[in-house]
């Protein structure tokens, strides 16, 4: 006897939602998929009418999927927004170049403007390179610090008013966990924010619709939409910290399926004791951005980089921030300390 | 390369080559028998002088037990608990330097019969070693059955008002205890209360076992299990006397706790579980002295002085890793830590930054302790995670038009069965949307479940029927709903509350 959906109880169900178990046919599932997404948006207010939204799109589900639904919710409820695709290359061989052409035909398809930023023509350094000199273990660092950068200039060419990201719950949930086992008391009360709150100049807030969709909604989404997008993890991944953490949400997952949306309540309900030193926000004296100290990070990264010091930015260092900005050449015994990379 | 006048201006590196024979990093006298984390080797002397020091820097530093004070022990069997009990035996006693100036109590609640389904015969040998223990002690203890939680009273889910202290600042209730004489520590002299298992009715075992069986999963089981535990404790402490708690978890446990909270939705009450002090209940504090102790320590404590101790098997006892997430995140922290010496201290550090959400301004009227959990939270109603999953589950189950949907019975997926056979809006959180088609059972479940903390929702939704829950849980809720309905009714009249 085949079960019959949920919602409209008229077609036969297809696919069996890992949110809440429920059995659903395509045509429910979808609605149900992209409402969800639209209250998001509507209860967190992301989104003003006449906004220009850039999208930030690398090919992978998660922007392929929001660039569709954005672009039909912008169409069916009359956001009023103007969407765009900004997408970054980091200069991964194998990798990135092939997601940048599933960019591309996204483009086309959607019919949004593109506009690609690499990792070379802003820093000088591709990711190969970068990996070359610090090794397989602290270069998931570089490309996240630098990404972001890229992203807020990217969008300052476009001249866009806010950035949405495809971050969806799994790493939402992943980031909380990661957060909590490396102690980082700051991050862990920003992460679960669905946006970001800056005003600056050289800063464009940033914003999370997907934030309550499971990966494996995105992916049954992409794919009984027939999405097409490119599935390949970064060649970089397998060793870094994060794997741990993703390891463990999974089989959490696999225990209870509720505790993704359990581990971000958490998350959100967590408030910090006063009197927990927390970072202030400021500028960097170099090049302008946002920083909480004297050098903005992908500063020191880069510093490190060109001197041939790749543990520069790795680990403390806030002592060093005034001799670089004046200068002054390092001592011998903080050269060696520096210079040292374990493999 | 071969010149003679070549010197070297740079420091060759050393290595340190791990030696058999250490000398003590602390008195640098004698030969180390111990490693605690890598590069503390300790000689016996110390490792005990410094066990012995921690905890008593932990009571001192905190102020929050006071002189005279009756304190009650909450020891498990464990490693830990029976640690702390060894601690407090040592510094209670005369002739110890600085005595400790409490008067301990020691509690075991033996869920043995009821939640594990040991026989007989297993439970008598539990409790005559543990009483032979207790006895040695020479404090008061008791020993009670999990199955005295289906009599408890209402009132222990309502804090009780702290009882006045001669002296609410440490310093004076120190001096004043010492005005009063130290006549008072002899107390010890008179007998020692002690009450041993008392004959457990057989029905009352086949009701906890079937509130136990009622949760379909493992999670829940431990969940229900611990809330209950620590219900019966604090009712204990409560009506004999006793002021305080001592719980007997140490480092290690509470990180693992820790992640097991975020992962099952409490983490709006992480401080008040994992921290040093634990007010929720009012009149009697819940304190954790051995925080500060990794369990790698204890164990090595216990070994090399010969503390005992008694292995009693919990529910995830023997169970494979993925049954419960209290047993995956025990595994994921323990096999982090042998990658990441720091993981443990890390997490727990990080626990200790953090507070209590949503403090200060709810009035003890307003911050009504929830159902179960004794909780007091109130959620932000708006773009939340909470809110998120109650759009979804109405929208994967209803129909978008107005009618009353006439099939929530397909709302089951084949692998989690409903338990009862009409309860089928039972396992979902039918929010009140639905209640047209929902028998008046379902309508109990769903107010229960509103007066319920996020987790316990989540555990209860585990739950086969509702009905199970002890007498105490379903009045209580039921007294909270009559008193909201009255709220409703005459809130135009209420002034706005300071």
């Amino acid at each position: 006897m085949p079960v019959l959906c949920s919602s409209c109880s008229e077609k036969r169900a297809v696919l069996k939602r890992p949110k809440t178990g429920h059995s659903l046919c395509k045509a429910c599932f979808f609605w149900a998929f992209e409402e969800e997404v639209h209250q998001t948006i509507v209860a967190a207010k992301l989104f003003r009418p006449g906004e220009t939204v850039g999208i930030a799109a690398s090919g992978g589900k998660d922007s392929t999927v929001l660039a569709h639904v954005m672009k039909l919710l912008n169409e069916r409820h009359g956001y009023g927004l103007e969407l765009m695709l900004i997408s970054v290359d980091e200069g991964i061989t194998g990798y990135r170049d092939d997601s940048l052409e599933t960019v591309k035909r996204n483009q086309q398809q959607y019919e949004l403007p593109l506009k690609i930023v690499s990792y070379e023509e802003l820093y000088g350094w591709t990711m190969d390179a970068i990996v070359k000199q610090v090794g397989l273990k602290n270069n998931c660092t570089f490309c996240g610090v630098f990404r972001r950068q890229a992203l807020d200039r990217g969008a300052i060419m476009l001249k866009v008013d806010k950035i949405c990201t495809g971050h969806n719950a799994d790493d939402v949930a992943e980031t909380v966990l990661m957060n909590i086992l490396r102690g980082d008391i700051a991050r862990l009360r920003r992460c679960t924010a669905i946006s970001t709150a800056s005003e600056g100049d050289g800063v464009v807030p940033r914003c999370k619709p997907l934030k309550y969709a499971y990966e494996k909604e995105i992916v049954l989404y992409a794919y009984f939409k027939k999405l097409d997008y490119f599935s390949t993890e970064c060649i970089y991944s397998p060793n870094a910290y994060r794997g741990y953490a993703r390891t463990f949400l999974k089989d959490l997952e696999s225990i209870r399926p509720s505790s993704i949306m359990d581990i971000i309540h958490s998350g959100e309900n967590l408030s910090v004791r006063e009197g927990v030193k927390m970072p202030v926000q400021g500028t960097c004296s170099r090049c302008g951005y946002i920083s909480s100290q004297a050098l903005c990070k992908s500063c020191v990264l880069l510093e490190g980089l060109n001197r041939g010091l790749p543990k520069l930015g790795i680990g403390k260092h806030h002592r060093l921030h005034e001799k670089i900005l004046s200068q002054q050449p390092l001592t011998e015994h903080e050269q060696r300390k520096l210079k040292s990379v374990d493999f | 390369m071969c010149q003679v006048e070549e010197e070297y201006h740079e420091q060759l590196e050393r290595v340190d080559t791990p030696s058999a024979s250490k000398k003590c990093v602390k008195c640098k006298e004698e030969l180390a028998a111990v490693v605690i984390r890598a590069g503390d080797a300790y000689c016996r002397k110390c490792f005990r002088e410094s066990f012995i020091h921690k905890f008593r820097a932990m009571l001192g530093k905190t102020r929050v037990i006071f002189p005279g004070e009756k304190v009650l022990l909450a020891v498990s069997g464990g490693p830990s608990s029976c640690s702390m009990l060894s601690q407090v035996q040592e510094g209670v006693s005369q002739n110890a330097h600085k005595k400790l100036r409490f008067f301990p109590g020691i509690v075991y609640i033996d869920a043995e019969g009821g939640a594990l389904g040991q026989c007989k015969e297993m439970r008598q040998k539990t409790t005559s070693e543990l009483c032979d223990m207790f006895r040695s002690t020479g404090f008061p203890f008791y020993i009670l059955p999990l199955e005295q939680v289906l009599d408890l009273p209402g009132s222990v889910l309502t804090p009780s008002p702290p009882s006045d202290q001669p002296g609410s600042v440490y310093k004076a209730a120190v001096d004043l205890f010492l005005q009063s004489g130290d006549s008072s520590s002899d107390g010890k002299a008179e007998e020692q209360e002690c009450v041993s298992l008392p004959a457990v009715q057989e029905s009352h075992t086949r009701l906890l076992q079937q509130l136990i069986g009622s949760a379909q999963t493992l999670t829940a089981k431990q969940d229900l299990l611990n809330t209950f535990r620590q219900h019966l404790l604090v009712h204990t402490a409560r009506t004999r006397g006793y002021s305080k708690l001592m719980q007997g978890d140490s480092c290690t446990r509470l990180a693992v706790k820790l992640l097991t909270s975020i992962s099952l939705g409490r983490g709006a009450q992480l401080a008040q579980d994992t921290g040093f002090s634990d007010c929720r209940y009012g009149g009697v504090t819940v304190v954790r002295p051995m925080r500060e102790y990794s369990a790698k320590e204890i164990a090595y404590y216990n070994h090399m002085f010969k503390v005992p101790s008694v292995v009693i098997p919990n529910l995830d006892t023997k169970m494979p890793d993925k049954a419960s997430i209290q047993r995956l995140t025990q595994n994921f922290v323990t096999k982090l830590q042998a990658d990441f010496h720091s993981t443990v201290s890390t997490i727990y550090r990080t626990g200790e930054k953090l507070q209590t959400a949503g403090r200060g301004s709810s009035a003890a009227e307003d911050a009504e302790a929830l159902a179960l959990c004794c909780r007091s939270v109130k959620f932000s109603e708006e773009a939340s995670a909470l809110q998120a999953t109650l759009i979804s589950e109405q929208l994967s189950q209803s129909s978008v038009k107005p009618e009353p949907p006439a099939n929530v019975g397909q709302c089951c997926s084949s692998e989690r069965p409903c338990g009862g056979a009409e309860g089928t809006g039972d396992c979902c959180r039918s929010s009140s949307h639905l209640v047209g088609s929902l028998s008046s059972r379902d309508h109990e479940a769903t107010d229960l479940r509103s007066l319920l903390c996020y987790s316990c929702r989540r555990t209860v939704r585990d739950m086969s029927s509702v009905d199970c829950l002890p007498q105490y849980v379903l009045s209580v809720a039921q007294r909270r709903q009559n008193r909201s309905a009255m709220k409703e009714q005459i809130s135009e009249f209420l002034l706005d509350d300071a």
